[in-house]
């Protein structure tokens, strides 16, 4: 630690909001002390607080909330005394924002070049010319591709990726001595996500810029930070170095977030994932003493509810500290482990999927009879098979094709070609209204978003015992009750959450009521779209454990369309990668996790951010965006953003199918020889635990 | 963990039981069924059933009051606004048995307010053809609330039929019906009563027939709108995964997630109905005498009432039904305030 004075020190900062309900405390004794150059993350889960202390920072935190104690000092100066003048000098030129959605934080109806123009020009009141070539420059900083084609777009002509980096630039262009970061990449894909985490990295070290990243993403914080703090329910749990916190960690709570993430060493069945049991306590509701004490597994009466525990220093003089009365009496070196299981055994093929398109047309001109007729190809030329008691995962980023996938196996939209068989029946061309009672409840989907699973005007019974009635599972009215209390009793949750309205229900609850219906038909096969995506990591780990529970019981086959990694890796047996709608890769998970890789399954690997210190991963440079589906680049979908292009081959020709052994299957050109010499993305060192197989089985 | 998950619930209390939905809207129907049907049908019945058919009701509107003051007492706007409302649907329902006299029967002609003629008071005065005024004035309010009502509710029941059906299947039914409402909607709303009740004749089913006529294009769009938006939510997709039949999707799965902005909607368009149906009685277009009716007492003494002497006569009906498009707007405006703020 230097001798420089902080940047930005937050002492036993209380912030409250204010509501029809009275106080509720949303950040409570926060300390942070930021030095010039040094980057800070604040990771924790939805309704932490942790956005809160960026506001709070900013001193912006609308007419309700308010600064209740504590004081902020931004260069030694306390925030709360200045003038709403001053404040409005500071904000926008020595600390800059950086919000989650890009599109929502530039003005829909102002050319890029007048919004970043106006920075200097309020700011330093610099003339239009100069801040003009300011913002032209800034723009090619961060890594923009003709900055001059962008300075005259508006924000949505570009990507969400090119909105981003603008943000950036905007935020940057006064040159700020504290650059506020609040999820900046969580709206993005992975591959557009990995080169704006690169960009905040470089600036930081190029402008000497104070970083406050917010992100629920421990990988994110372990890429671009180097101290952390983890909060949870408005407290701030645990503090301290990167290192400290990811390999030493000293709060039951950090410990348990590490233990609810994928990361490489998980695997479904040797190792599984353990959840977090129970839910974050409502701020008005909190426990007395310890927040996280109901849920903590070493929870002591009459010391962990006493009231106002302290940040206590893991050894005298330590800069990582924790709040929990009891981190020395708890023995941190065996690991909470959950029971390993044998591996499922697969069974028949279930589902045959061959040679399947789905064309949408789209009519793009004034007039229908004047206009040209482009076709938008969402699928081409799918083949795979899944087996029973199978988890066939698909892996793609926004716009792959993935989901348009699922809506046609379901029978929303009809194919354009191509064969799908279920058991013995064909499906492709069979709408879902035409298709009878058992094969619809053969075939059942669990959807993403949990706020939008569940009609909000029905009660939970309500909604499974239609899916009973109507597959005709049962039909007395007495049985579909006790229907209804069994699949209730296997997602875990109270019998009596059947009278429920979903608003009465947390995200992991309803998506879990989500899952119970899927089920309720006794289907074959479930399609599962990005089921826990939108949910926190401790709730993920509960929902993924649940799902694969109940496939193991009931040997249903699962198919998983995500866009994380991760979870796929954690819980797949076969992995299909997707872009622009083809088929790239697939194969077993280690397999795919293992070269030869495709050149974008490379990349993707490269890509995701691992919340574990001792994985190391080859950097992968992917330039570019993912191409728009309605006019895919010729030959490879990929050939754009390919770092292996090989002009002339690539963008002329449709690559080959390569076969390396079993169904590993890779659509490239490169020669077998080359795709086999590729080495591993993702390595493990070997830590002085004992030997993990899954782990090193990737790595090898 | 939260209060909510502790286990068995105690059987509730009176005053939340009431607070049911179940028992709510038999609350409703037990006042509109008889105030309906003693306004549409009344001259058929014989006197003795005429004289007990609204007795239930009063106490229903009554308890109705109560419910919707103690469920809405956060907005003062919108109590303001039950009350004026339920002021006059307790005035329908109770004015059998008010000490009033028959408001048909001539006495006093030209009697100021507040006079003493022919051993009566005459509180508001009598009309022209000596009526009293008070007495006409709270009769009034039983035609104007129950035919403003019910083509309210008829308008929306089709409007909202339409709506579904354009919003949900889209494609050929969309460009068809929003099509046909836009031309409905290019004319003048009065010009298209006029039209409708000169061709049918006056009389309240025919009211309800223009009113109809002219509102559901309106609430066709919002009931279009907001199933444009609800229709890609995943609870839609995940009943049409199960292959339930699209009728069942737009009542059981669309409709009632509509609610919300379609209860602010109503209560404005009552307010509008109402002002089309003083307005077309006025006209002559509307409900006949004898009977007393807002519009009506308007139209009788718009000309008397041109001296300032008797201008009451104009003022009595002009504020009442004035107060009850206010209640109306009131309530509406509260409701959508509380709505805004969960």
């Amino acid at each position: 630690m230097s001798e420089q004075a902080p940047v930005l020190e937050c002492r036993n900062l209380c912030v409250s909001y204010f509501t029809r309900a009275g106080e509720v405390p949303a950040v409570v004794d926060f300390n942070l002390k930021l030095m010039p150059g040094e980057a800070h993350g604040i990771v924790g889960e939805s309704g932490c607080g942790k956005s809160t202390v960026a506001l709070a920072v900013m001193n912006y935190m609308g007419k309700n909330g308010a600064i209740v104690g504590g004081e902020i000092l931004f260069q030694g100066r306390d925030m709360r005394t200045m003038s709403q003048e001053e404040l409005r000098q500071i904000r926008g030129s020595k600390i800059a924002m950086v919000y989650q959605e890009p599109m929502a934080s530039l003005n829909p109806s102002m050319r890029i070049a007048e919004q970043l123009a106006e920075v200097p020009q309020y700011h330093e009141g610099a003339t239009q010319q100069e801040a003009l070539s300011r913002a032209e420059s800034m723009l090619a900083q961060v890594r923009l591709p003709d900055p001059k084609r962008i300075m005259h777009s508006f924000p949505h002509q570009i990507s969400g990726g090119q909105q981003q980096r603008v943000v950036i630039a905007m935020a940057l262009l006064s040159n700020p001595s504290l650059l506020l970061l609040d999820e900046p990449t969580t709206a993005l894909d992975v591959t557009v996500e990995a080169g704006i985490v690169e960009l905040i990295k470089e600036i930081a070290a190029k402008f000497g810029t104070s970083l406050i990243y917010i992100s629920h993403n421990l990988g994110l914080i372990l890429e671009t930070c180097s101290r952390i703090t983890v909060m949870y329910s408005g407290e701030a749990v645990e503090t301290g170095s990167i290192g400290d916190v990811f390999e030493t960690m000293r709060h039951p709570y950090t410990r348990g977030l590490f233990n609810s993430i994928p990361v490489p060493g998980a695997d479904k069945n040797a190792r599984p994932l353990v959840a977090i049991r129970g839910q974050l306590p409502l701020p008005y509701a909190r426990p007395q003493g310890c927040y996280f004490g109901p849920r903590c597994d070493y929870f002591v009466d009459g010391r962990c509810n006493q009231p106002s525990l302290p940040m206590l220093p893991v050894a005298p003089g330590s800069t990582h500290a924790v709040r929990c009365v009891r981190f020395n009496e708890i023995d941190w070196t065996t690991a909470r482990k959950a029971n390993g299981r044998p591996p499922v055994q697969r069974g028949e093929v279930v589902l045959d999927v061959e040679d399947l398109s789905k064309h949408y047309v789209i009519e793009s001109g004034p007039v229908a009879l004047i206009s040209a007729k482009k076709t938008v190809k969402a699928n081409e030329k799918i083949t795979f098979r899944a087996h029973e008691a199978e988890t066939v995962a698909i892996v793609g980023e926004s716009g792959c094709g993935k989901s348009t996938f699922a809506k046609v196996l379901i029978g929303l939209e009809p194919a354009s070609a191509g064969k799908v068989q279920l058991g013995k029946l064909q499906l492709a061309d069979v709408p879902v209204q035409r298709r009878d009672k058992a094969t619809i409840s053969r075939l059942q989907m669990v959807f993403q978003n949990p706020f939008d699973t569940l009609n909000p005007s029905h009660t939970v019974g309500g909604q499974i015992g239609r899916v009973i009635r109507k597959f005709g599972v049962e039909s007395d009215p007495k049985k579909v009750e006790e229907r209804i209390d069994q699949l209730l009793d296997i997602v875990k949750l109270p019998r009596d959450f059947a009278k429920r309205l979903p608003r009465q229900l947390s995200g992991g609850q309803k998506q879990r009521v989500g899952i119970a219906r899927a089920f309720a038909g006794n289907p074959e096969m479930v399609i599962a779209d990005e089921p826990v995506s939108a949910l926190d990591v401790s709730v993920q780990a509960a929902v993924t454990g649940l799902l694969m529970d109940i496939q193991r019981e009931h040997r249903t086959t699962l198919l998983f369309i995500s866009h994380d990694l991760s979870v796929v890796r954690y819980l797949a047996d076969r992995i299909i990668v997707m872009y622009l709608g083809r088929i790239m890769e697939q194969g077993s998970t280690e397999e795919i996790f293992s070269p030869p890789y495709h050149p974008y399954t490379e990349a993707l690997l490269s890509a995701v951010p691992i919340a574990d210190a001792s994985v190391r991963k080859r950097k992968i440079v992917v330039t570019g965006e993912i191409p728009s589906p309605s006019n895919p680049p010729p030959g490879c979908p990929f050939q754009t953003r390919c770092h292996y292009m090989m002009p002339g081959v690539c963008d002329a020709i449709l690559p080959p199918l390569r076969q390396f052994g079993g169904d590993h299957v890779i659509a490239c050109h490169l020669e077998q020889e080359a795709l086999q010499k590729m080495e591993p993305v993702i390595t493990v060192e070997t830590r002085s635990e004992p030997a993990d197989h899954t782990a090193s089985g990737i790595a090898s | 963990m939260t209060a909510l998950e502790i286990g068995v619930k105690p059987a509730l209390p009176l005053h939340l039981r009431v607070r049911q939905p179940d028992c709510l809207i038999a609350l409703i129907l037990l006042t509109w069924i008889p105030l309906t049907f003693y306004v549409m049908f009344g001259f058929y019945l014989s006197d003795t059933v005429r004289n007990f058919v609204l007795l239930p009701a009063i106490p229903a509107t009554v308890a109705l009051y109560i419910v919707a003051v103690v469920s809405w007492r956060e907005s003062p706007v919108a109590v303001i606004g039950a009350t004026l409302v339920f002021f006059w649907i307790f005035v329908a329902v109770a004015a059998p048995y008010l000490p009033l006299i028959d408001p048909n029967k001539p006495i006093a002609p030209f009697a100021e307010v507040g006079a003493l003629k022919k051993d009566h008071w005459f509180l508001l005065g009598a009309d022209f053809k000596g009526r009293d005024m008070l007495s006409r004035d709270l009769w009034g309010c039983q035609r104007v609330l129950v035919w403003g009502i019910t083509a309210t509710l008829v308008a929306y029941a089709i409007g909202a039929f339409f709506g579904l059906i354009a919003g949900y299947l889209g494609g050929w039914w969309d460009q068809a019906i929003s099509l046909v409402c836009n031309i409905i909607l290019s004319f003048p709303v009065m010009v298209l009563f006029i039209l409708i009740l000169n061709y049918l004749g006056p009389s309240g089913f025919n009211i309800v027939i223009a009113v109809t006529f002219a509102s559901a294009p309106a609430i066709m769009r919002i009931v279009r709108g907001l199933t444009l938006d609800t229709k890609t939510r995943d609870y839609i997709f995940a009943a049409q995964t199960r292959g339930e039949h699209p009728l069942r999707i737009m009542i059981f799965e669309l409709l009632p997630n509509a609610r919300g902005p379609i209860i602010v909607d109503a209560c404005l368009r009552l307010g509008y109905t109402t002002v089309a149906i003083t307005t077309l009685t006025f006209l002559g277009l509307g409900l006949q005498p004898p009977d007393p009716d807002w519009g009506l007492m308007i139209k009788e003494s718009a000309k008397v009432a041109m001296v300032w002497r008797f201008s009451y006569m104009l003022l009595v009906p002009a504020l009442s039904v004035s107060s009850l498009i206010l209640g109306f707007n009131l309530l509406a405006d509260g409701l959508r305030e509380m709505s805004m703020r969960d």
